[in-house]
């Protein structure tokens, strides 16, 4: 933390308060600048997909916002409250790990490899949060983690551990599991990146189903342009640790105004 | 010189009284061990630097000397300091801290199997770093730890005569107590033998059985 925080506001006052701003954010891995002075803004109950070429940073923004990384500088706020850091004496200083485990709980995260816990079934996996966490009884863990598996199509494996489920029925899992805590903001990282083409469809529609019915704000990372396309209410197209052009779905991808992303959706609607 | 049937069944009480010293110091120094292990493990993961190096280079030095050396310093050295103890703590101390730090290792490689995924999952519905272990993390790095803590059960047992050299009355102490009464050491040496034999392979077996069960119970099909 090399910054002057002066600048940085304690928090964020007044009308139409971010439901996620990143403030200059930036992520370094040794010499490495993988995040270069970031600023997103995401409201609440917005679906913001972040697409771009593989190592531009994409994955590192949701993981730091689930607290998987510590930042370099910048200060990242959930609901007008700083996350990163946390105020103290009219300072805002690094997070303490309390701090962080009360803003953690506004944000779930679904995996590009799922990441069930294995010696847990379905249900399991499910009650784990709500139970250990929110200090829910059994019962009521068991009500909401069904109901969730409901929603997601999954309620006839809730006893199978994930070893015996498929891959979309397995991240299906995931998303009733991160959706069992009650968040505020859902994080999906290439969630469909490691299933077959075939069940793609099984995990996408779930999402869609969510940005139908639930008024979450979401950041989405993936390659399928035509999900992002459809469902999307903006698209941040990243290079090189920075936005290089964000829009509108249908003007993002319809007409893009940088010679990058006209490049990348090139190369990638010709890959499909 | 012929082998005496009746001197054996004569025998038989007393070593079956030292079988028993011999499981207790075997057990009660598993158990040490196996606790002292998990703090050895758990000690070289806490963020604090000094502590982590502190473990780690006494878990090294555990493991680079020999045990034998390690139970006289307990028992010999450690008066010289004002902490005289007896036989069987001095013995189960130094057993129980050479094998917690075969243990810590054992542990240290189960956790290390856990992928990073579990641990970030784990994350992501804020499950606080306790009950990270205790559900998470402690089940899966089990399976892969029980071969490695079942052979240093049998290895464990196997050492148990190394506290004769102090006076712990168990096996071979016994037999060695024979030996010089009667001048013959043909029986009573056989006979521990046997005793580790007959307790060594089924419990290999067992140690086998419960490994399968554990990866069973906690749905690891592997
Ligand atoms: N733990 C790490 N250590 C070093 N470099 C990393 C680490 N994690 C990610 N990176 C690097 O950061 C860059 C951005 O990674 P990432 O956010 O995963 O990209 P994307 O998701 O867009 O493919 C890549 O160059 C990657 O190699
Ligand atoms: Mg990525």
């Amino acid at each position: 933390m090399t910054e002057n925080m002066e600048s940085y506001p304690l928090s964020l006052e007044g009308d139409g308060i971010p439901m996620v701003r990143f403030q200059n954010v930036t992520k370094r891995y040794g010499s490495l600048v993988v995040l270069n002075q970031l600023d997103i803004d995401v409201s609440a109950g917005e679906m913001v997909t972040i697409i771009g070429p593989s190592g531009s940073g994409k994955t590192t923004v949701l993981r730091m916002l689930m607290t998987l990384e510590t930042i370099d500088d910048g200060v990242i706020y959930v609901e007008g409250e700083p996350l990163t850091h946390m105020e103290r004496n009219g300072r805002l200083v690094p997070a303490s790990s309390a701090h962080l485990r009360r803003m953690r709980s506004k944000i779930g995260m679904c995996f590009q490899h799922f990441n069930l816990f294995p010696h847990m079934t379905a249900l399991g996996n499910c009650m784990e949060g709500p139970v250990q966490v929110l200090g829910l009884s059994r019962k009521e863990a068991e009500e909401r983690s069904l109901e969730l598996l409901d929603m997601v199509g999954m309620i006839e494996k809730r006893d199978q551990h994930p070893s015996r489920l498929s891959g979309g029925q397995q991240q299906r899992v995931a998303i009733a599991r991160a959706l069992a805590m009650r968040p505020k903001v859902m994080l999906f990282d290439e969630v469909t990146s490691a299933l077959d083409p075939e069940v793609i469809s099984e995990v996408t529609s779930v999402i869609k189903h969510l940005v139908d019915t639930h008024n979450l704000t979401m950041l989405m990372v993936t390659h399928q342009m035509g999900f992002a396309k459809e469902i999307s209410d903006r698209v941040c197209f990243f290079f090189d640790g920075a936005i290089e052009e964000q829009g509108a779905p249908t003007k993002l991808f319809e007409n893009p105004e940088r010679e990058r992303t006209q490049q990348f959706l090139n190369a990638v609607l010709h890959a499909n | 010189m012929e082998w005496r049937w009746d001197w054996v069944w004569e025998l038989a009480p007393r070593f079956v009284d030292a079988t028993g010293k011999t499981l207790i110091a075997a057990g009660g120094g598993y158990t040490i061990a196996i606790i002292l292990g998990l703090v050895f493990v758990l000690a070289q993961r806490t963020p604090l630097l000094p502590v982590t190096l502190v473990v780690r280079e006494f878990v090294e030095l555990i493991r680079s000397t020999p045990l034998l050396l390690q139970i006289f310093f307990v028992y010999y050295v450690g008066p010289q300091f004002g902490l005289t103890l007896s036989p069987w703590t001095a013995g189960l101390i130094a057993i129980g801290v050479h094998y917690g730090a075969y243990l810590s290792e054992v542990y240290r490689g189960g956790i290390e199997s856990v992928p990073k995924g579990q641990w970030e999952a784990a994350k992501a519905i804020n499950l606080p770093i306790v009950t990270t272990y205790r559900r998470i993390v402690i089940p899966q790095a089990l399976p892969p730890a029980v071969a490695g803590m079942g052979n240093y059960l049998v290895g464990i047992f196997k050492d148990t005569p190394m506290l004769s050299v102090i006076g712990v009355a168990e096996l071979m102490h016994t037999a060695t107590a024979v030996g010089a009464e009667s001048y013959r050491y043909l029986e009573p040496y056989t006979m521990v033998g046997a005793i580790f034999l007959a307790v060594s392979l089924p419990s290999a077996f067992a140690i086998n059985v419960f490994e399968k069960w554990v990866r069973r119970t906690l749905g690891m099909t592997k």
